[in-house]
C-alpha cells in the first residue's frame, strides 16, 4: 500500500471520527467507540515499544496509573487545575519510564526477562500505592469532587453535567484528541530516523550496536514516548471516572488490555492497535448479545472466546489482522512493480 | 522506630522466630508451585504464564475428588498427578506449541491467552464460588512453642523436600530424564541424535502439570480454592525460578524458602501490605545483577 | 464464528436479526424498536465476572429473584400489572465497563437501575445514570461518598460506612457493658486495598477510643492475602481481650482459620463487616472457627417469615444465603414500590417516589423508608453471633434471638 493511499485512508477515518455527531447520537454507541479509542491509545501506547521497538513489557499499567494518580493526586491535594496536572501527570510518567528504562537496558535486560522486569516493576507500584497512605490514600483511592456546574465544565474539565453538546461529546473529541496525538506522533515516528533506528534495534540489537546505533539511547527514547502516551490516557480516565485506586492504576488490567490490541492488530503498525482494539471490542459486544440469548445467566464465555482468539491469531496471524488487511489490498490492487 | 517515615515496630524474638519458620513452610508451598515452573522454562525457555490456572485447575480436581468421592486431597494425588501430566502434554503439543513457533516472547503471550481461557472456563463452569476441602487432621500438629506447625503445612514441606527429590533422579538416572536435559542444552544438536524433541517438550509441559497438580493436593487442605486463585502465586513463582536460576531443582526448592522467609519477615515489620515489595525488589535484583540466578548455568 | 451461525436455528436467526437491527437503529439515535407495551425496565449491573465475580453473581441471584417473584405476584399494579423486564450487565470488576453498561441501559430505555455491588463501580455507575437522569439504586456499596455527591438520582437502601462502623461501635460497647466490661485492650486488623477496610479501621479507632478501649494495634493486609499467620503471631504476642477483623470473605476464613490453628483464643473476636463470620458456608465448613465469633454486618429480620422463605429458596437453588442476595433483592423490591407510587414508568417521578418513599414492607431492620440525601436513614446493620450451628442476632435487643455469649467460655 503506498504512502498516498495510506494517507487518505488515515484522512477519511479522521473525518469519519471527527463527524461523529452527525451520525451517531445514542449514549452507547458514543461511549462504545470513545472505549475502543481508549484501548486503541493504550495499545500506541505499548506499540511503540513492544511493536516498534521489540521490547515486550508486561507492566504498561506502571505508566497508565503513575500518570492517573499524579492526575488526580494534584486536584484532590492542592486544588491544582486539571489543566496544569496533566503536564505534571506527563511529566512522571516519563520521569518512571526513564528510571525503569535506565537500569533494564543499561544491564542489558531483553525478551522475557525485560517482560519480566516491567511486571515486577507494576506490582512494586501496586504494592506501594496500596501503603502509603498519606501519600496515594491507599486502597480508599482517590476520589475528585464531581462537578455539577455546566458553566465550570471545561474548567473542571468534567463533562457529566456540562450542556448538551459537551455532555454527550466532550469526553469523545477528548479522546479523539489524544489519538489524533498518539496516532500522529507514532506516523512521524515510524518515518523518522529514530524509527527506523528502533527497528533495527528490534531486528538485531547487536548488528544495530555495530552499524552505530546506539541501541540504549534508542530504546530509552522509545520506552519515553510509549510512557508519554499511556499518561494521556490515565489522565482521561481520572477525568472521565473521577475515581482511581491501587487496584486501577497499577494492576495487571491496564498491562493486558495494552498489549492485546497491538498484537491482535498488527505490532509496529500505525493502524495495527487501532484494528485490534475494535476488534477487541467489537468481539466482545457481540459475543455479549448472543452469548447474552442463550447463557443469560452464565458469565466468563465471552472471555473464553477473547483467550481463544488471542492464541489462534498469535498462531496463525503473527502479523496480525492488519497483515491480512495487507495481504488482501495487495491481491485487491495489482500493482506493477510491488509496493512499498 | 521510624524509616522513611514508616514505624517499624519491634516484636519480640519469639515472634520474630515463628515468623521466620513459617517462611520455611511458606517457601516449601513456594517451591512447589515453582518447581513445576522452572522445568518448563529450563527446558521450553518459557515463563508458563498458564501456571496459575493450572494450579487452579488441579485444585478444583483434588476439591471434585473430595466432594464427590469423599477421596482425600492426598490420596487424590495419585489421580491428579497423573492426570496432570497428560493434561499439560496435550496442552503443549496440541496448543502452546502449534501456536508459538518456537519464538520466546510469543509463547509468553500463547500461555497469557491459555490463562484466559482456562480462568473464565473454570467460572462457567465451577461459578465464583470458593471451594474447601474439609479434613480431620487440619487442626493437629506439632507446638514448637514460638509457633504451632499443623500437618498439613508439614506434608507441605516434606512433600517439596520429596519432589524435588524425585526430580532430580529422573532427570539424572532415567534415559527420558537424560533426553530431557540434553534438548534443554541443545536442542538442534538432540534432533540430530534423533531425540524427538516436540515430544521431549510436551513431557517436560506435562512433568511440570504433574508438579504443579501435586502442589494443589498439599495445598487443598489450607487454601480455598476459586477461579483467580492462580494470582495468589504466580507473580511469585516467576522470582522464585529467576532467583533459583533456570531449570534448577535446588535452585527452586532453595529459591523458594529464601523468598518465604524474606517476605515473611518484610511482611512481619513493614506490615502485611508493605512487606510484599520484597519480593519485587528481590525480583528486580536479580533479574538486573544476576539474571541466571543462584543455580543456573551461565548460557 | 461463521460456523456458529450455520447452526443456529432460523427462530434463533431471526432473533439474532431482530437484536441485530435494534442495536443499530439505536446507534443511529432512533428509540428500540423492539420494546413491548406492558413491561418496565430495570438495568441490573454487577461485577459477574472479574476478582468480584463471587459477590457480583450473587447480588444477580438476589436481583433476579425478586423480579421473579414481583411478576409472579401481578407484576406493578399501579401500571395495568405491567412485568419487571429485567436488562442485565456485567461490569466486570471495573468502574469503566459498569458505566458502559449503564449507557447501553439508557439506550434500552430502562427506568431504573440496580446494582453495582463494589463501591467504586457504583461510583461510576451512578454518575453515569445521573447524565440520563435514571434512578440508580445502590444495593452494597457501603462507601459514603457514593450518596454525599449531591446526585438527585443515587438511592442506598442498606447502610453505609458510617452507619455501620456507629452501630459496630455502640454493639460493642453495649455488650461489653452488659458483661460486666471484661474487654479493654483491642487489635484491629482490616483490609487495606478497597476502600471499605481502610475507612473501616480508621473509623472504628475512633469510635472505640472516647469509649474507654485501647486500642493496641492496628494491622492492615492486602486482598486477596494469603498467608495470617504473621498476624496471629503479632496478636499472641500483643495479646488483647478483643480482635476486630474487617475484611472480604476468603481472607475472613483464612483468618479465623490460621488463629484456630495458631491456638489463638482471645476473649472475644468482634468483627465489623467481616467477610466470613456471618455466612452460613462457613459456619458449615468449619464450625469450630466460628464458634462464637461476633460479626457486625449486614442482616435480615430474623422473625420475618419472608426473609425465611427467601432464605430456604436460596439454598434450594444451591446458593448460600449471603447479605449480597438479601441486599441486592432488597434493593429491587424498593425501586418496584416506588413503581408502584409513581404509577409511572417515567424516571423523573420514580426518582420523586423514591425521594419520598415510606416504604416499610421489607424484612430488613430498617423500619419505615426515609431517603434523606438519597440514604434511607433507617438502614442498620445487626451485631450476629456463631452460637451452635446458628447465626444468632445478640443486637440490638429490640430484633435478637439470643444472648451474647461474651467473653468466648475459657
Amino acid at each position: 500500500m503506498s504512502d498516498r493511499a495510506r494517507v487518505i485512508g488515515w484522512a477519511i477515518l479522521a473525518t469519519l471520527l471527527l463527524a461523529l455527531p452527525l451520525y451517531v447520537t445514542s449514549g452507547r454507541w458514543i461511549d462504545f467507540i470513545e472505549l475502543t479509542l481508549f484501548v486503541a491509545v493504550m495499545g500506541q501506547g505499548w506499540n511503540i515499544l513492544g511493536g516498534y521497538g521489540g521490547q515486550y513489557s508486561f507492566g504498561h499499567a506502571l505508566f497508565f496509573g503513575t500518570a492517573a494518580y499524579l492526575q488526580a493526586l494534584l486536584q484532590f491535594r492542592y486544588g491544582l487545575s486539571p489543566w496544569i496536572a496533566m503536564w505534571f501527570a506527563l511529566a512522571g510518567s516519563i520521569l518512571v519510564a526513564s528510571f525503569v528504562g535506565y537500569l533494564s537496558f543499561r544491564y542489558g535486560l531483553r525478551g522475557s526477562y525485560f517482560a519480566l522486569i516491567t511486571l515486577a516493576f507494576a506490582e512494586a507500584f501496586h504494592v506501594l500505592a496500596r501503603s502509603f497512605i498519606s501519600i496515594t490514600e491507599g486502597g480508599r483511592g482517590v476520589q475528585l469532587a464531581l462537578n455539577q456546574d455546566p458553566e465550570r465544565a471545561v474548567a473542571t474539565f468534567q463533562f457529566n453535567f456540562a450542556d448538551d453538546f459537551l455532555k454527550a461529546y466532550g469526553f469523545y473529541y477528548t479522546m479523539v484528541a489524544i489519538m489524533a496525538l498518539a496516532y500522529a506522533a507514532t506516523w512521524w515516528m515510524e518515518r523518522s530516523r529514530f524509527g527506523a533506528q528502533l527497528v533495527a534495534v528490534r531486528e538485531n540489537e547487536d548488528a544495530a550496536q555495530a552499524l552505530g546505533i546506539d541501541a540504549f539511547r534508542v530504546k530509552m527514547g522509545a520506552i519515553c514516548l510509549s510512557a508519554a502516551i499511556m499518561a494521556l490516557a490515565g489522565i482521561y480516565y481520572v477525568q472521565k471516572f473521577l475515581f482511581i485506586d491501587p487496584g486501577i492504576a497499577y494492576g495487571p488490567s491496564k498491562s493486558v488490555e495494552a498489549l492485546f490490541a497491538p498484537i491482535i492488530g498488527g505490532l509496529g503498525t500505525v493502524l495495527g492497535p487501532l484494528v485490534g482494539a475494535l476488534f477487541i471490542q467489537g468481539v466482545g459486544e457481540i459475543a455479549k448479545e448472543f452469548i447474552g440469548m442463550f447463557w443469560q445467566d452464565r458469565p466468563g464465555v465471552d472471555l473464553i472466546l477473547f483467550g481463544i482468539v488471542l492464541v489462534l491469531v498469535l498462531g496463525f496471524l503473527p502479523r496480525g489482522l492488519v497483515g491480512l488487511i495487507e495481504d488482501a489490498w495487495r491481491r485487491l490492487v495489482p500493482r506493477a512493480g510491488g509496493d512499498a | 522506630m521510624e524509616f522513611l517515615g514508616i514505624e517499624i515496630p519491634l516484636y519480640s524474638w519469639s515472634t520474630v522466630i515463628g515468623s521466620a519458620i513459617s517462611g520455611v513452610f511458606l517457601g516449601a508451598i513456594y517451591a512447589l508451585v515453582a518447581l513445576g515452573l522452572t522445568l518448563i522454562y529450563g527446558v521450553l525457555h518459557i515463563i508458563n504464564f498458564a501456571h496459575g490456572s493450572l494450579l487452579m485447575l488441579a485444585m478444583y480436581a483434588v476439591f471434585f475428588l473430595w466432594h464427590l468421592f469423599g477421596i482425600d486431597p492426598y490420596l487424590a494425588m495419585l489421580i491428579v498427578v497423573p492426570g496432570g501430566f497428560l493434561f499439560g502434554y496435550g496442552l503443549q503439543r496440541s496448543v502452546i506449541g502449534k501456536a508459538s513457533h518456537g519464538r520466546d516472547e510469543i509463547v509468553l503471550l500463547v500461555t497469557l491467552g491459555v490463562a484466559i481461557v482456562i480462568e473464565n472456563a473454570a467460572l462457567f463452569l465451577f461459578t465464583a464460588n470458593e471451594r474447601s476441602v474439609q479434613v480431620p487432621y487440619d487442626l493437629d500438629g506439632i507446638d514448637l512453642g514460638v509457633t504451632f506447625v499443623v500437618w498439613p503445612e508439614i506434608a507441605a514441606l516434606a512433600g517439596s523436600l520429596l519432589i524435588t527429590l524425585a526430580l532430580w533422579s529422573f532427570m539424572t538416572r532415567t534415559d527420558t530424564g537424560k533426553a530431557i536435559r540434553a534438548v534443554a542444552k541443545e536442542r538442534q544438536g538432540a534432533r540430530l541424535v534423533g531425540i524427538n524433541v516436540e515430544h521431549i517438550f510436551a513431557v517436560s509441559f506435562g512433568i511440570g502439570t504433574a508438579c504443579v497438580a501435586a502442589a494443589a493436593s498439599l495445598l487443598a487442605p489450607t487454601y480455598a480454592v476459586n477461579p483467580q486463585f492462580g494470582y495468589l502465586f504466580v507473580l511469585i513463582a516467576f522470582t522464585i525460578v529467576v532467583l533459583g536460576g533456570m531449570g534448577s531443582f535446588v535452585g527452586a526448592l532453595v529459591g523458594g524458602f529464601i523468598i518465604g522467609i524474606t517476605e515473611q519477615l518484610g511482611r512481619l515489620f513493614l506490615g502485611e501490605s508493605l512487606g510484599l515489595i520484597t519480593i519485587s525488589v528481590i525480583f528486580i535484583l536479580i533479574l538486573l545483577f544476576r539474571p541466571t540466578g543462584l543455580f543456573g548455568q551461565k548460557v | 464464528m461463521t460456523k456458529k451461525i450455520q447452526k443456529l436455528s432460523r427462530r434463533q436467526f431471526v432473533a439474532a436479526a431482530a437484536a441485530g437491527t435494534a442495536m443499530a437503529s439505536g446507534a443511529l439515535g432512533f428509540p428500540s424498536i423492539t420494546r413491548a407495551a406492558s413491561t418496565v425496565k430495570l438495568g441490573v449491573v454487577h461485577p459477574v465476572t472479574g476478582f468480584l465475580q463471587f459477590s457480583g453473581t450473587q447480588c444477580r441471584f438476589g436481583a433476579l429473584m425478586a423480579i421473579e417473584e414481583i411478576n409472579a405476584a401481578g407484576g406493578i399494579e399501579s401500571l395495568g400489572g405491567a412485568k419487571l423486564e429485567v436488562v442485565l450487565g456485567d461490569a466486570q470488576s471495573k468502574a469503566e465497563v459498569g458505566a458502559a453498561e449503564v449507557e447501553k441501559f439508557n439506550e434500552a430505555g430502562v427506568s431504573a437501575i440496580v446494582g453495582a455491588y463494589a463501591s467504586g463501580i457504583c461510583l461510576a455507575t451512578t454518575q453515569a445514570a445521573a447524565k440520563y437522569g435514571i434512578p440508580h439504586v445502590v444495593d452494597v456499596g457501603v462507601n459514603d461518598k457514593i450518596v454525599g455527591r449531591g446526585l438527585e438520582n443515587t438511592f442506598r437502601f442498606g447502610p453505609g460506612f458510617g452507619n455501620i462502623t456507629k452501630a459496630g461501635t455502640d454493639g460493642l460497647i453495649a455488650i461489653n457493658n452488659a458483661a460486666g466490661n471484661p474487654t479493654k485492650t483491642v487489635v484491629i486488623v482490616h483490609e487495606n486495598t478497597t476502600p471499605f477496610g481502610s475507612y473501616m479501621a480508621g473509623l472504628m479507632k475512633k469510635g472505640l477510643e472516647p469509649a474507654g478501649f485501647e486500642v493496641m494495634d492496628v494491622l492492615p493486609h492486602p486482598t486477596p492475602n494469603k498467608d495470617f499467620r504473621n498476624i496471629a503471631l503479632k496478636i499472641k504476642e500483643l495479646n488483647p481481650d478483643l480482635v476486630i477483623p474487617s475484611h472480604y470473605y476468603n481472607e475472613g476464613v483464612l483468618f479465623l482459620r490460621t488463629l484456630q490453628r495458631q491456638r489463638v483464643v482471645p476473649k472475644a473476636i468482634y468483627s465489623v463487616l467481616g467477610g466470613a463470620s456471618s455466612q452460613y458456608r462457613f459456619l458449615t465448613e468449619f464450625p469450630d472457627a466460628a464458634q462464637y465469633v461476633l460479626d457486625c454486618n449486614h442482616w435480615f429480620d430474623p422473625r420475618n417469615q419472608k426473609a425465611q422463605a427467601l432464605r430456604q429458596k436460596t439454598e434450594a437453588a444451591g446458593k448460600s444465603f449471603s447479605y449480597e442476595v438479601f441486599l441486592a433483592y432488597t434493593a429491587v423490591r424498593f425501586a418496584a414500590d416506588a413503581m408502584e407510587r409513581a404509577g409511572s414508568a417515567d424516571r423523573g417521578k420514580i426518582i420523586e417516589a423514591m425521594a419520598a418513599s415510606t416504604w416499610s414492607d421489607h424484612f430488613m431492620p430498617y423500619g419505615e423508608t426515609r431517603m434523606v440525601n438519597g440514604q434511607n436513614q433507617g438502614a442498620l446493620p445487626m451485631v450476629l453471633q456463631v452460637q451452635g450451628k446458628e447465626i444468632e442476632v445478640v443486637h440490638p435487643p429490640r430484633f435478637k434471638t439470643s444472648s451474647a455469649v461474651f467473653p468466648r467460655p475459657a
